[in-house]
């Protein structure tokens, strides 16, 4: 019982063994972690809630048949191209995509489409060109787009070949 | 901004979702907060990890390695954005600090990619959702698209 509870919060326990510590000996850097980490616990919470929610109304409506037919393995080249639009019109930090590329990939996206999906909703932001233009350049974001297309795509497939698409089946729900 | 859009679309879809079927919509809520509960412990500790390098790691200090020279500085740059992941329109505004700063565009735009595509932080959630072989394979492989990526932008820039 108390075990299971020490293996699912291991990470926080670590890192707030490490907060005291640090405390006894640098009070002033434990206390901008603490603050720091309150920071970015309103900006989770502020995120995960809708993704989570999105999430859910997805997995409720969102038929197996469309998902197959779109994403699937025999989507063809619409597979990818959808997989680079729904991951290039989405906001949010990539821990949110996780939970949202398993639904999909539970209701029979094939796992190159999700890998493009995930390396599309991090790095590819297409109605971001204009922020990234503006703050960097215009040539260095149409380059970098240009560049990272390809290596996205390539990833999906590579790991498809890795990974054999049964070994990740039974994952069904988080754990 | 970001987040009130994120809200109101939400909201908005539930309040659709709910008119159409209350029962399904709350078979939705159901497997929302069923994986909100399995994620929340490795949520947690992604949080307290990320104020805890933060905090060993001040502006000042990062600053400082992106003026590194060389292939020590794109090794350097490539290694920090790989630990710390954040979203691209957190990460721009921060590239462009780093330009007016001296940082080679190159450089930038290795970092770009791996502070969004590769998280070491985030690896706990991508585990406990993808296992540990998918979230190793991806990440390794999205570190070295991001030095290809770095490669190609410092011959055509």
């Amino acid at each position: 019982m108390i075990s299971a509870y020490l293996k699912k919060y291991y990470l926080i326990l670590a890192v707030l063994t490490v907060n005291m510590l640090l405390s006894l000996w640098q009070p002033a850097t434990a206390g901008h972690s603490l603050t720091n980490s309150l920071h970015f616990l309103t900006e989770v919470l502020l995120i995960l809630p809708p993704v989570m929610i999105l999430m859910g109304l997805l997995d409720a409506w969102i038929p197996r048949d469309l998902v197959e037919a779109n994403l699937g393995p025999d989507a063809g080249l619409r597979g990818p191209a959808w997989a680079i639009l729904l991951g290039t019109a989405a906001a949010g930090p990539l821990y949110a995509a996780f939970p949202i590329a398993l639904s999909l990939l539970n209701k029979g996206a094939r796992l190159a489409n999700i890998v493009i999906f995930l390396g599309t909703w991090g790095a590819v932001k297409i109605p971001m060109i204009i922020i990234e233009s503006s703050f960097i350049g215009l040539r260095f974001a149409l380059l970098r787009l240009a560049f990272t297309v390809p290596c996205v795509l390539a990833i999906g497939y590579l790991m498809e070949q890795f990974i054999p698409t049964r070994a990740l089946t039974p994952v069904t729900e988080i754990s | 901004m970001l987040y009130l859009i994120f809200w109101v679309i939400t909201a908005a879809a539930l309040l659709l979702s709910w008119l159409k079927n209350p029962g399904r919509t709350r078979a939705a809520l159901r497997t929302t907060i069923q994986s909100l509960k399995g994620l929340a412990p490795t949520i947690l500790g992604m949080i307290s990890l990320v104020g805890l390098l933060l905090a060993l790691l001040p502006p000042e200090v990062l600053t400082k390695m992106f003026t590194i020279k060389g292939v020590a500085g794109i090794a350097t740059i490539s290694l920090v954005g790989a630990v710390i992941t954040m979203p691209a329109p957190i990460a721009f505004p921060l590239a462009g600090t780093l330009l007016a700063l001296g940082a080679a565009p190159a450089a930038l735009a290795t970092f770009i990619t791996t502070l969004t595509m590769v998280g070491l932080v985030s690896a706990p959630i991508e585990i406990s959702i993808f296992g540990v072989r998918f979230t190793l394979l991806r990440q390794t492989l999205s570190f070295g698209a991001a030095i290809v990526i770095g490669l190609l932008m410092g011959v055509s820039l």
